[in-house]
This record gives C-alpha cells, sequence and structure tokens, in this order.
C-alpha cells in the first residue's frame, strides 16, 4: 500500500494524491443510483508525461485505474467498480491550440467544455463547439469518450463524430497520437485519410487508454441565435415534424421533450430549435422556411408554435441550459439519472408512451428529452428521473424504472448510450458474436493486464 | 351559466353592417357582410368563422353595442372551429389555472389589480402609486380570461370569470384599478354581455393616472416628446377610455402623433395573432405598425399594455424608437425613472 502511495508522491507530488477516506467517499459515488464504492488512492495528474508514470505503475502493481473527469456521466463509469486509483484529470485543463482558420481547438485530457466556452467566447467569438448541456465543469475528454451529443450535434453528429485528432496514453503507457496529428503538426482529423484508430478510444468508457489531449472541431458562431418552440399534443407526429424540420437544414440544435409539470407543459410535446444568423434577414429567412416547413401541422391545428415571452428566452438560449440541472434536482436529494438509448427518430412515440407508462406504474418523477442526432438519423431518448438519495424506496423505484426502460429501448432497437455496467452486460448479450469476440481481442490486447476501468465493457 | 347576450334584432335591421365592413383582415362589400352576419347568428357556416384572426375590432366597430365578436367566438367553439392548434389552446388553458400561487398585499377598498402579469405589478411603483401599491391582487386566480376569445374557448371565460369575480368580492374589494386594459374590458364588456354580475367598481388605470397627474401637476416637468400611441386589442372592450391617452400625454407634455393607425383604425401588436392566425398576418400587422411609427415622426413609442411592449419593443428599438410603458412615461414626467 505504502509503496504505492510512495510512488504516486513521486510522481505528481504529495497535495495531490489521496488515500484519505474523506477524499475517497466522494471519489466512490456520481450522482446516479449506482451503489459507492471506493479506490484506494485518488490522484491528478498535471501533464502526459505523469499520466504515463501512473499507467506504467498500475501496469507493474496491477493495479486498477479508472479516468475520470467531472464525474457527472451519472452511470457510474467513474466508480471504481474494483478499487484501484482514480485518476482525476481535472488539473490538465490546458487549451494548448486554436486554429482558426481550419475551425478546431487541441485540448488537454481534462478541459472543461466550460472553459472552452468561454476562452472562445473571449478570443474567437466567431468560432463555437458543440457543448452538451451538462453543468460546464464537465470535460471534453470524457465527452467524446463517451460519444455524448452536444448543441451542433443536430448538425454535424456525435459530439465524438466532432473530434479531429487524439494522444492517448495507452493501457501499457505508451503514448500515442491518433489522427493527422500522428504525421503532421495539424489536428484536423481524426483519421480519414490513414486507417481510422480513434474508434479503437471512442465509446470505450476509458478502458482502453487515457486521451490527455483532444483535437475538436470547431464551428461558425452567428452573431445572432434564436429559438422557436413547436408545440403539438399527438406524439405520433413528432418524427414526421423532426423529419420535416430536419429537411430545411436551416435549424442547429433540435430536440423534443415532454413533461408533466409544471402545468403549462402538461399533456403536449414540444420541439425547441434554434435558428442562428449574421443579419435580421439571415434569421427571418431561417425562420420562415422553418414555419413553412410544418405548415401542414399548423394549418390542421395539430401543432402551433408558442410565444415565447422575453423573460423566457434566456432560459431556452442557455448554453448550457440550465433548467436541465434545475430538474436534476426537484426532488431535492440530489438524485439524477437518465438512461438515453440512441434509437431510430420513428420510435419517439413508443418510447415516450413507455416513459410516461413507467412514471406512473413506478411513482417517480420523470422526464423525457429527445435530442436529434444528425438530419434525423438518430435521437438519444432521454428516459431521465429525479430521486431523493436519502429516500432508499424512491431510489429503488427509480432502478427499477430505468431498468424496465432500457430493456424496452433495446427491444425497440435502440442502443445505449453512457450505459451503466449492467446495462453494458445487456447490449452485450444481444451483440452479434463476432462483435463481441472482436471487443474481446482489441481489449485483450491493448490492455493484457485488464488494469483500465474494470468492470465496463468487459467481455467474457 | 349565463348565455351571451345578442341581440339579433339590431342585426336584421342593420344598415352598415359595419362589423364586419370595417375588419381590416375580411374584405367584405355591406351586402356580404350583412349576410355573413345572418349566417354566423343562424349557426350556419361563414366563411367569416374560419378568417376572423381575432383582432377584436369589431366589439368596437358596432355602434350598437352588441357583441359581434363574442358571437363569432361562441359560434366557433359550438361548431368545434379551433383558431390556434389544440396544444397551444390547451398550453394557454393550463397556464391561467388557478393552482392558489396567487399574491395578495394588504387590502383595502381601493385594490390595484396587476392580473396575472408580474410587469404590472413592477410598474405601479413611484408617487403616483404611493397610496395604494400595497393593496394588490396578482395571480391566475385574478386573471380576467378575455385571452381565450383569441383562442375562441368562451367556455373557459364562462367557467371562470365569475369565479374570478367572486374572488375579489371575497377580498371586499370596492374599487378596483385594472392595471390591465384587458382586466377593465372583461369586467365592464365581457362580464355584462354574459350577465356576468360585477358588484365592485373597475376603474380603468387610465382614468387613475389622469386623476393623480391632476394631484400632482406642480411637480410635473413637460416632457416635450412625441411620441406614437400603441393601442391593444383589448382596447376595443373599452373604446370610450381611448381619449384619456392623449389627456394623459398633455397633462405631461407628449405630443401624440397622427399615425395612420390609431383610434379606430389601429393596428394590435400581433402576437397572439402569430399563434392563431399564424407568421404571414402577424409579420404583416407588425411591420405595418413598426412603419407607421416611424412614419409619424415619433421618438417614442407608448404601449398600454405589457404584452404588445414584450412583443415590438425590439422591432420599435431598431428602428430608433424609444419603446415605453405608458405608466414609466408618466413617471419619467414625475422626474422617476
Ligand atoms: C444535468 C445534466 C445534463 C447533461 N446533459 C448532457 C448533454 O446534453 N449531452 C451529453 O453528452 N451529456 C450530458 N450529460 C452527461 C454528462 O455529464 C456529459 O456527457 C459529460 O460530458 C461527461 O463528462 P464528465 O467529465 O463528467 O465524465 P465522467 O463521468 O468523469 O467520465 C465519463 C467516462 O469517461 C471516462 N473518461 C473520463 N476522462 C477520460 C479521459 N481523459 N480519457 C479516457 N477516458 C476518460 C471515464 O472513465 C468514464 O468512463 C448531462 C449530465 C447532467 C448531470
Ligand atoms: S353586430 Fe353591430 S354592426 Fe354588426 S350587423 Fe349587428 S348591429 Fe350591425
Ligand atoms: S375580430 Fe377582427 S378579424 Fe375578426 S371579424 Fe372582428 S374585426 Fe374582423
Amino acid at each position: 500500500m505504502r509503496d504505492v502511495y510512495n510512488a504516486l508522491v513521486e510522481i505528481v507530488g504529495e497535495e495531490y494524491v489521496s488515500f484519505r477516506k474523506e477524499e475517497l467517499y466522494f471519489y466512490a459515488r456520481d450522482p446516479g443510483l449506482m451503489p459507492a464504492h471506493e479506490p484506494d488512492y485518488v490522484v491528478a495528474p498535471e501533464t502526459t508525461e505523469e499520466v504515463q508514470k501512473i499507467v506504467k505503475l498500475a501496469n507493474r502493481e496491477k493495479i486498477p485505474i479508472v479516468p475520470m473527469g467531472a464525474g457527472m456521466a451519472l452511470t457510474g463509469l467513474i466508480i471504481p467498480l474494483k478499487g484501484g486509483i482514480v485518476i482525476d484529470m481535472k488539473r490538465m485543463r490546458r487549451i494548448l491550440e486554436v486554429n482558426e482558420k481550419a475551425r478546431y481547438a487541441i485540448v488537454e485530457g481534462g478541459t472543461s467544455q466550460g472553459a472552452l466556452k468561454s476562452y472562445l467566447d473571449r478570443n474567437y467569438p466567431n468560432l463555437r463547439h458543440s457543448i452538451p448541456d451538462a453543468p460546464p465543469t464537465v470535460t471534453i475528454a470524457a465527452n467524446v469518450v463517451i460519444h455524448g451529443q452536444g448543441r451542433l450535434t443536430q448538425q454535424y453528429g456525435f459530439n465524438s463524430d466532432m473530434v479531429s485528432g487524439l494522444e492517448v496514453v495507452l493501457p501499457t503507457g505508451e503514448i500515442c497520437k491518433i489522427g493527422s496529428c500522428s504525421m503532421s503538426p495539424s489536428w484536423f482529423s481524426k483519421g480519414p485519410t490513414l486507417p481510422d484508430l480513434s474508434g479503437l478510444f471512442l465509446g470505450w468508457l476509458g478502458t482502453t487508454g487515457i486521451m490527455t489531449k483532444v483535437g475538436l472541431k470547431l464551428y461558425p458562431k452567428k452573431k445572432m441565435r434564436d429559438v422557436e418552440l413547436f408545440v403539438t399534443d399527438r406524439e405520433d407526429l413528432i418524427p414526421e415534424i423532426l423529419f420535416r424540420l430536419t429537411h430545411t437544414e436551416m435549424v442547429e440544435d433540435i430536440t423534443a421533450w415532454f413533461q408533466p409539470k409544471p402545468i403549462i407543459f402538461q399533456g403536449n410535446h414540444h420541439v425547441t430549435l434554434y435558428i442562428t444568423g449574421d443579419t435580421d434577414e439571415e434569421l427571418e429567412f431561417k425562420r420562415k422556411m422553418v414555419w413553412d416547413s410544418v405548415k401542414e401541422f399548423r394549418d390542421n391545428k395539430d401543432g402551433g408554435f408558442m410565444w415565447i415571452l422575453p423573460a423566457m428566452k434566456p432560459t431556452f438560449l442557455d448554453m448550457p441550459q440550465r433548467s436541465v440541472t434545475t430538474f436534476a434536482d426537484v426532488k431535492k436529494g440530489g438524485g439524477f439519472e437518465y438512461s438515453g438509448p440512441i434509437a431510430l427518430i420513428e420510435k419517439y412515440p413508443v418510447l415516450a408512451r413507455k416513459l410516461v407508462e413507467l412514471g406512473t406504474k413506478f411513482k417517480v418523477a420523470y422526464s423525457g428529452m429527445a435530442r436529434v442526432i444528425g438530419r434525423s438519423h438518430a435521437m438519444m431518448f432521454g428516459i431521465a428521473f429525479t430521486f431523493n438519495r436519502a429516500d432508499p424506496d424512491m431510489m429503488e423505484r427509480v432502478r427499477k424504472a430505468l431498468h424496465e426502460g432500457i430493456t424496452f429501448a433495446f427491444d425497440q432497437g435502440g442502443i445505449p448510450w453512457k450505459p451503466t455496467a449492467e446495462e453494458q452486460k445487456m447490449a452485450m448479450e444481444r451483440m452479434d458474436p463476432n462483435t463481441l469476440k472482436l471487443m474481446k481481442m482489441i481489449k485483450e490486447n491493448l490492455d493484457p493486464n485488464g488494469i483500465m476501468n474494470p468492470g465496463n465493457w468487459e467481455v467474457n | 351559466m349565463d348565455r351571451l347576450k345578442f341581440d339579433e334584432h339590431l342585426c336584421t335591421t342593420c344598415q352598415t353592417s359595419d362589423c364586419l365592413v370595417k375588419c381590416q383582415f375580411i374584405n367584405l362589400d355591406r351586402e356580404t357582410a350583412h349576410r355573413e352576419v345572418m349566417k354566423i347568428i343562424k349557426g350556419g357556416d361563414s366563411s367569416v368563422l374560419r378568417d376572423c384572426v381575432t383582432c377584436y375590432a369589431c366589439e368596437e366597430y358596432c355602434q350598437w353595442g352588441n357583441h359581434p365578436f363574442y358571437l363569432i367566438t361562441e359560434r366557433r367553439e359550438e361548431k368545434g372551429i379551433l383558431t390556434a392548434s389544440r396544444a397551444i389552446t390547451n398550453q394557454w388553458i393550463n397556464m391561467c389555472e388557478p393552482q392558489g400561487k396567487y399574491k395578495v398585499g394588504e387590502i383595502k377598498e381601493k385594490a390595484l389589480s396587476c392580473c396575472f402579469i408580474g410587469d404590472l405589478r413592477r410598474l405601479a411603483r413611484g408617487k403616483l402609486f404611493e397610496d395604494v401599491r400595497s393593496s394588490y391582487i396578482l395571480g391566475p386566480e385574478f386573471f380576467c380570461e378575455v385571452v381565450y376569445l383569441h383562442f375562441a374557448k368562451p367556455s373557459v371565460i364562462r367557467e371562470r370569470l365569475p369565479k374570478v369575480i367572486e374572488n375579489i368580492n371575497q377580498l371586499g374589494i370596492e374599487q378596483l384599478i385594472c392595471m390591465h386594459d384587458e382586466c377593465y374590458g372583461s369586467f365592464t364588456s365581457l362580464a355584462p354581455a354574459y350577465g356576468i354580475e360585477v358588484n365592485f367598481q373597475p376603474i380603468h388605470y387610465f382614468e387613475y393616472l389622469f386623476e393623480k397627474l391632476r394631484d400632482l401637476k406642480s411637480e410635473i416637468k413637460p416632457l416635450n416628446i412625441k411620441a406614437a400611441y400603441q393601442r391593444p386589442c383589448s382596447s376595443r372592450l373599452s373604446p370610450d377610455k381611448y381619449p384619456f391617452v392623449k389627456e394623459i400625454f398633455g397633462l405631461i407634455g407628449v405630443e401624440m402623433v397622427n399615425r395612420k393607425y390609431q383610434g379606430e383604425n389601429a393596428l394590435c401588436c400581433g402576437e397572439v395573432l402569430r399563434m392563431v392566425a399564424g407568421y404571414e398576418v402577424a409579420n404583416d400587422i407588425q411591420r405595418k405598425n413598426v412603419e407607421d411609427m416611424v412614419q409619424s415622426g415619433a421618438e417614442y413609442g407608448v404601449f398600454n399594455c405589457p404584452y404588445c411592449q414584450m412583443a415590438l419593443s425590439e422591432k420599435v428599438y431598431k428602428k430608433g424608437i424609444k419603446p415605453i410603458h405608458i405608466i414609466d412615461l408618466c413617471k419619467m414626467a414625475l422626474g422617476e425613472e
């Protein structure tokens, strides 16, 4: 024990290693439902070389390591299921480069979404990235590791599709560059036209390496941004509405959502969509395209646009949207978890009905939110529950509701997003055996000692 | 619940059919207008039931005090003709449903009605409201319900308005200063049209302002500005209060500019109509309205209804006109911010 501690102190300095109970307590849990499990050590490196040394040490000692950003994925992905070292990446927070003309940034593996946003706002007001609606402290690297989605996902796909290069410390300690940066000083491509190796790390939940640098594509930021809210009482129309809206190619983020409270939202499904422009003309042209695209539904009274009062607009225009975090604590016990299966948009109606059924059956506070991924290529359907952590009975009901919800989503052809260890198992049970075999080969080769975030994507 | 008091006989013998002839959104000659009115009365399938954009104006156009717009609204609901979508209509019905979250001040015989609009409470500050500010009501329990005319849901009005009046009565209020034009219209036009008894005295806030400004005359510093007045849809229910605008402007040294769209010919702010009649209609109204303000040479655009102000503020501001609520304008003349 003492040896590992001393070795860690030697790598990062005493201040940045701990095995004190009170710290291990916090690193044993996240705000979700997964049971806590304490690590043996927590360490906060500042450089790639320090990460490398920690990984080598862990290999030597055969101790599990768990890379951690802000711990906000909510599904227990940073809970050290088998103990070991939690590597808290937050000290690696520098923004290393912004290439304005090629529109990409290079950030360190613990840089937060909020830091990049404010840096761009201050220094490159005409650039932006696809910020998720998570609290701003969450990290960019973790978000692409879990295939997160953000405000530009409808236009450009998963946030992980926007990666333009990686630096990774492999489970055996080698520092490896992925993409154009492997042979060029420029970070403009994560793979093409070379063999795309980024797939060895994206989506693997920290089980195949630790990202120490991430190249991220940036996008034009227009001067003006506005929001429209289309409302319908027919969930069965949502897929067609989304299809028509995406057809316009005029819209930024699109989400469809419903929640029983407050009363103003009761009984309806809402499609929030954002339009941007550099001039009033551009904005109004886009607005017209949007309104026209759903004219049929407006004319037959199946849906209409809501008047968003000026006082309400900032709530919608906020990035990230704080109201999501407010919902996360409606039960005032700090408990929030959502399962976010990725599914076809045509499944919105059945998933929405299922969520209402679960809310009633398990007597839990719910909200449903679907973020459009690509031009209606898929959606993330968030089955979200908020609960009081001091109420074990409520937590158990939420657990059951989530389990039933995700099973249903799989039955509908969905796949999991940032799955809990249990959901990963459920997913792997349904996977093509040869796919599983390939995953196993990759993992065994990259991580021969099985030290990387064990308990996750464990193919037996 | 009481039915709408509508005198069919007046229409049968009406020589003008002004209600529809003057309509700015439906183009009918006198003869067709008469025919359509009669169709509406008889419960027939009048094109007006589909084309009316709910501007309220025919309530003012009818010189006989008949209630053509209320009738249109009734007929629409009877026939299941929606104006806005079901979802938006229900949203508005839900939104203003009393839920026990109202606010009541230290109620005296005279009280301010801030309707369900927090901004009105914020406006009621300073010398003008010194005596009455603390005696106020605010919340869905005191909401005037007029907006459901836009949504062709008079049944909601019939159901909720008597309760609102009862809530006010229970507080022992004898004089209610209506800070929202629409509330005044509700108590003085809508309620009587439906035979709903109002046993307190509604006072339009224009009248209140006028009296107050007269009392404070010595403290007024004339503003010496030119202003265009934006008349809201709800004013059609209380046209007799319109002259107060000029009176108030006169007291505070504001020149009321001549506009094409003023008085009976006014255009509303258009924003609710966006949900009801679509963005083309709303955009057209707003464009005409703002251009007209610009043409009139106004420095200020003066609003009566906070919602009109929300809808048009940015648009007029971009054209170099300063948007302001009439109460704030009065405060300005008293040297208050
Ligand atoms: C209110 C709320 C709203 C949210 N909204 C969104 C949203 O709109 N879109 C969205 O995508 N997500 C959303 N989330 C989920 C989540 O917070 C984000 O995806 C966030 O980006 C996760 O980052 P994190 O730093 O908290 O990750 P963590 O939970 O710390 O880590 C997630 C995974 O990444 C691994 N990991 C962390 N750092 C590294 C690294 N450097 N190298 C390798 N692996 C690493 C971890 O081991 C773990 O498996 C939301 C969460 C909340 C609480
Ligand atoms: S409503 Fe009035 S204006 Fe219209 S026809 Fe009847 S009496 Fe004439
Ligand atoms: S309410 Fe307005 S649009 Fe409708 S008929 Fe009357 S005047 Fe015409």
